[in-house]
């Protein structure tokens, strides 16, 4: 169990679709928890993060509270990988990046259609929105980076066992692509 | 090949015309050009408006809204800044009620380019005419008069004086002339004796490259053509540079002279002088010295010279960019080749030269092949006008020898406790005091003539960081790395200047650079890092001091990116903040 | 005959030829994005930068020369064309998993095929205007990249003058020659190369999004060097 490697995962500005094509690697599964266990994952519903080897980051970074998430994965993994196409430049997501935030909060909880009750959420709980949305290379140094939306498991499988091998992951031609 | 351009007409309509000078001259007349009258202007000249469009929003001096009645453009070099812009800027700003940069109401307030009067800084354009040494009260007058919407040309016209500072004449700048002498020798001795001659002088280009003058004459007589053009280049644009101000404004007639004895040795029937939009206050002066040699017979038969008016680009001086902006494009530089010399303006054969190269050129054709090699170096003879600004005691034109060190010109202007010299403007070299032994030569520092001064108490990363951003402003956004990578440079360096900026930072400053160098369409792309890269190389001091103690630090100001939002919540808790340091 | 040494291999060309022609005509893929073999050649785009006798030129509007060494697959050189596909990158918006030419766009083929995993600078996320006022035709600015096929498509190949450049340095942006400056008050037909030549997502035809799914497109089975350039008019 101990020498097992730890790997922690997290959705930032993301839809959750890079887990699920983490968990489309389907019977390989089997072999990678012989040798990963995770830590802090929407796999394990751990809210601590732990010392970890791997952290994977899905979607970008959109406010304080993504911020502080990412930070602490770059604290305490050891290598860190950005994965998908919202970690990398911010995907759908950062397509509000040509509006203000006070447009987008106008059009969420003021203007828009069905709103009632309008005003702005000042609840100190609830993180602020950074005026962009940005990809998580630009908050933290990231090691490496897994294109695709959602990379194929293909993908994501050569990049686990190309580091559980101990090498830097390549990929095949068909294995990269951006959408 | 084709190249770019290739679509104009090669039948000249008149040299002297082009869309662009119909929009130059429309934004006089009515401080702008809006969109009826772009449909109108494309429809006289067989474009389409889009063209048109796209014409206007290149030239920065071109707007695309007419009724601009007060247009201050305060002149941005680092050697302005030094002189006060800033504070001039601000106090302007404060005084009429102006926002910098706003584009919408008669007047308007905004920085612009160099406008050549380093010398005299702070300095503006007010509706395209230059004004020099701006202090406070003078601001305060402009402003009084701008809110109460006094016409420009009621102002005083001695507000308008701009001096000469010519302060080491030499050779060139004293030596005696009569119109038509240097001509009258050039048509007695023959078109192949004079480029023999001129060949054996030793004179090569003003402009920087250094390129032998009667080697790209000779290429241009060669050519085949109906008509073969020689321009002048009085697009001087480089920041930090005002000597052709002084020689277009003093010695004009030698210097269309020089033109005319181009034409002579080429067999060229055109001539056309490009002047910069921020040089409209020469104008007048040229016209009338155009005149003068007509009547005199200088120029007018079987040759003629027309003036066109640059409109804020400095692109525009590159040769090819600068013949594009002749016949009214985009000011974007061609595919080269073919060159000018063979392909130039409307598909002519095209001598492109500095204006210190025509005045040079005629008075070799008066003196002989001797004149020039009188002083100088073997490979760079003659003698340089320098235009030095910046930290010393005497700034102005200097007139010194080819092979004069750094150190010694630093004597000259009486410059103290000197900490770096840029030499040929921001396109050029920083120079730090251990090469101040170097020299003012083709064969070591060449230089188009921009000589900026920098003491002690100068932070160099700042003076790095304006030339940078007028890189950025001025890229012609025609090539990826130059449009791109200039603008990535730029934002590296803000990010160290607020002291996010880590290693990592530097090193990616490199891998631009290189691109920018080896990839870019011209000259400027390829030269718009060397700021940066003399900058690390020779003072990596202003930018160590600046960064930050991690190895890595985000691309951007994240608490200043939750600012909006704490705004609109009113809230101001600690988790409505993000600390830098924290990574 | 002449004779092109390109990594070291032979290949015959007949002069007068630019490097990327003689390379062209050879089967040697030469990496590009604002060069079509029927077109005036540009050189806007510099993806084509090679070194050529030593001398680091874009192979586009370089002549070739006989026993000319050309370096097309050098480490230094290869470093330098995927800055610049990055710089394409984050300089506008391209979300690919939001843009019908994905697979089929040529920006993303030269990129998989340099092998970057992700363009790593800072982005720009520029705002930049869609227009649909055109039937036939969409125009999203924010996948642009200057390279100008359009422009030259409708003057050269249309007979037209739809496009032309408008601002300048990073502003620098496509502009539609019309009084409104729309694309729907344009001469543009659908049957115009311009409408079609797009290597990227900037300017497409209606109607015939997804007709091949993701996945199955022109550069999700093959890399660029064996598939050629984007086929005009597939999304």
């Amino acid at each position: 169990m101990t020498d097992k490697v730890k790997v922690a995962t997290v959705s930032l500005a993301g839809c959750f679709g890079c887990h699920m094509s983490l968990l489309d690697i389907d019977e390989r599964l089997a072999e990678l928890v012989e040798r990963v266990t995770f830590d802090r994952s929407p796999f394990t519903d751990k809210k601590i993060l732990g010392e970890c080897d791997i952290g994977i980051v899905e979607g970008g970074v959109c406010n304080a509270e993504n911020v502080e998430v990412l930070r602490e994965f770059r604290r305490r993994c050891r290598t860190l990988v950005a994965m998908g196409a919202c970690a990398i430049n911010g995907g759908v997501p950062a397509m509000r990046n040509s509006f203000s935030v006070r447009e987008c909060i106008g059009e969420s909880y003021v203007r828009g259609i069905g709103v009632e009750d309008p005003q702005v959420p000042d609840d100190p709980e609830l993180p602020l929105l950074l005026d962009q949305v940005h990809p998580v290379h630009e908050v933290v140094r990231i090691d490496y980076f897994l294109p695709g939306c959602p990379p194929p498991a293909d993908t994501i499988w050569a990049f686990f066992t190309a580091l559980l091998e101990g090498r830097d992951p390549t990929y095949s031609y068909r294995q990269i692509h951006y959408d | 090949m084709t190249p770019r351009g290739a679509q104009t007409p090669v039948t000249p309509s008149d040299p002297g015309d082009s869309l662009l000078q119909a929009l130059v001259r429309r934004q006089w007349t009515h401080g702008g050009i809006d969109e009826i009258a772009m449909a109108e202007i494309a429809g006289r000249y067989g474009v389409s408006v889009g063209e048109v469009r796209g014409v206007v929003h290149f030239y920065a001096f071109l707007d695309d809204a007419s009724g601009v009645t007060h247009d201050i453009r305060v002149s941005d070099n680092i050697v302005d800044r030094m002189a006060g812009s800033a504070e001039l800027m601000a106090l302007l700003a404060r005084e009429t009620g102006l926002s910098p940069g706003e584009s919408r109401g008669p007047a308007r307030l905004s920085f612009t380019s160099c406008i050549g009067l380093s010398d005299q800084g702070p300095s503006l354009l007010v509706n395209g005419l230059a004004m020099a040494r701006v202090d406070a009260g003078r601001a305060a007058q402009i402003a009084e008069r701008v809110r109460r919407g006094e016409s420009v040309s009621r102002w005083p016209a001695s507000w308008f004086t701009i001096e000469d500072n010519v302060r080491l004449p030499g050779r060139l700048l004293r030596g005696a002339f009569a119109p038509g002498e240097a001509l009258g020798r050039a048509r007695r001795i023959g078109s192949a004796a004079l480029l023999d001659e001129l060949e054996a002088s030793g004179l090569r280009g003003r402009g920087g490259a250094g390129f032998p003058t009667a080697r790209k004459w000779r290429l241009c007589a060669a050519a085949p053509g109906a008509h073969r053009v020689v321009v002048c280049n009085a697009d001087e644009g480089e920041p930090g540079t005002f000597k052709d101000r002084v020689l277009l404004a003093n010695h004009a007639d030698r210097l269309l002279e020089g033109m005319a004895v181009c034409a002579a040795a080429t067999g060229a029937d055109i001539g056309l002088v490009y002047l910069r939009g921020e040089y409209r206050n020469l104008l007048d002066g040229l016209e009338g010295a155009i005149s003068r040699l007509r009547a005199a017979g200088v120029i007018g038969d079987g040759f003629d010279v027309h003036v066109h008016l640059g409109a804020g680009a400095y692109i525009c001086g590159e040769e090819s960019a600068l013949i594009e902006s002749l016949e009214g494009h985009r000011g974007v530089p061609r595919i080269r080749p073919p060159f000018p010399v063979t392909r130039g303006y409307r598909g002519h054969p095209t001598v492109v030269n500095n204006v210190e190269t025509f005045i040079a050129a005629a008075m070799v054709a008066l003196n002989g092949p001797g004149w020039l090699r009188e002083e100088g170096t073997p490979q760079s003879a003659g003698t340089r006008l320098l235009s030095v600004s910046g930290d010393c005691a005497s700034p102005g034109i200097y007139e010194v020898p080819f092979g004069i060190s750094i150190a010694e010109v630093l004597e000259r202007c009486e410059a103290r406790d000197t900490r770096a010299v840029q030499v040929g403007g921001p396109a050029g070299s920083l120079v730090p005091a251990t090469r101040f032994d170097h020299r003012i030569s083709h064969e070591d520092y060449s230089t188009g003539g921009s000589f900026m001064v920098f003491d002690d108490s100068r932070d160099l990363l700042d003076v790095v960081t304006n030339f940078t951003r007028f890189f950025t402003h001025e890229s012609c956004g025609f090539c990826t790395p130059c449009r791109v990578g200039g603008a990535l440079l730029g934002k590296r360096l803000d990010k160290i200047a607020g002291g996010g900026g880590t290693r990592v930072d530097v090193e990616t400053m490199r891998q631009f650079a290189g691109v920018m160098r080896s990839a870019s369409h011209c000259g400027l792309g390829q030269t718009a890092s060397n700021p940066v890269m003399d900058l690390i190389e020779y003072f990596p001091e202003a930018i160590d001091a600046r960064l930050c103690s991690m190895d890595y630090a985000p691309a951007f100001d994240l608490d200043a990116a939750l600012r909006e939002a704490r705004e609109l919540t009113g809230r101001d808790d600690p988790r409505a903040h993000l600390d830098r340091s924290e990574a | 005959m002449s004779v092109l040494i390109v990594d070291g291999r032979e290949i015959e060309f007949e002069p007068p030829a630019t490097i990327i022609e003689a390379c062209n005509k050879a089967g040697v893929y030469l990496p590009h994005l604002c060069w079509r073999p029927d077109f005036s050649p540009h050189g806007s785009c510099r993806v084509c930068t090679v070194r050529a006798n030593g001398r680091e030129v874009a192979a586009c509007i370089t002549a070739a020369e006989d026993g000319m060494r050309v370096e097309n697959t050098a480490d230094d050189i290869v470093e330098k064309r995927k800055t610049l596909l990055s710089m394409l990158f984050v300089e506008g918006n391209h979300v690919c998993p939001a843009c019908e030419k994905s697979g089929n766009c040529q920006l993303q083929a030269v990129a998989y095929y340099h092998g970057v995993t992700a363009p790593t600078l800072t982005y720009f996320y520029p705002p930049r205007p869609l227009d649909a006022s055109h039937p036939d035709v969409v125009i999203d600015l924010n996948r642009c990249i200057l390279c100008e096929l359009c422009v030259r498509a409708s003057r050269q190949s249309d007979g037209k003058n739809v496009f032309s450049i408008g601002g300048r340095g990073i502003d620098a942006h496509l502009v539609v020659n019309s009084e409104t400056g729309r694309l729907g008050d344009s001469e543009l037909d659908i049957d115009d190369r311009a409408a079609h030549i797009c290597p990227v997502g900037a300017i497409l035809p209606r109607r015939g999004a997804f007709q091949t799914p993701i996945g199955r497109r022109k550069y999700d089975i093959d890399p660029i060097d064996v598939a050629g350039d984007a086929s005009e008019g597939e999304t």
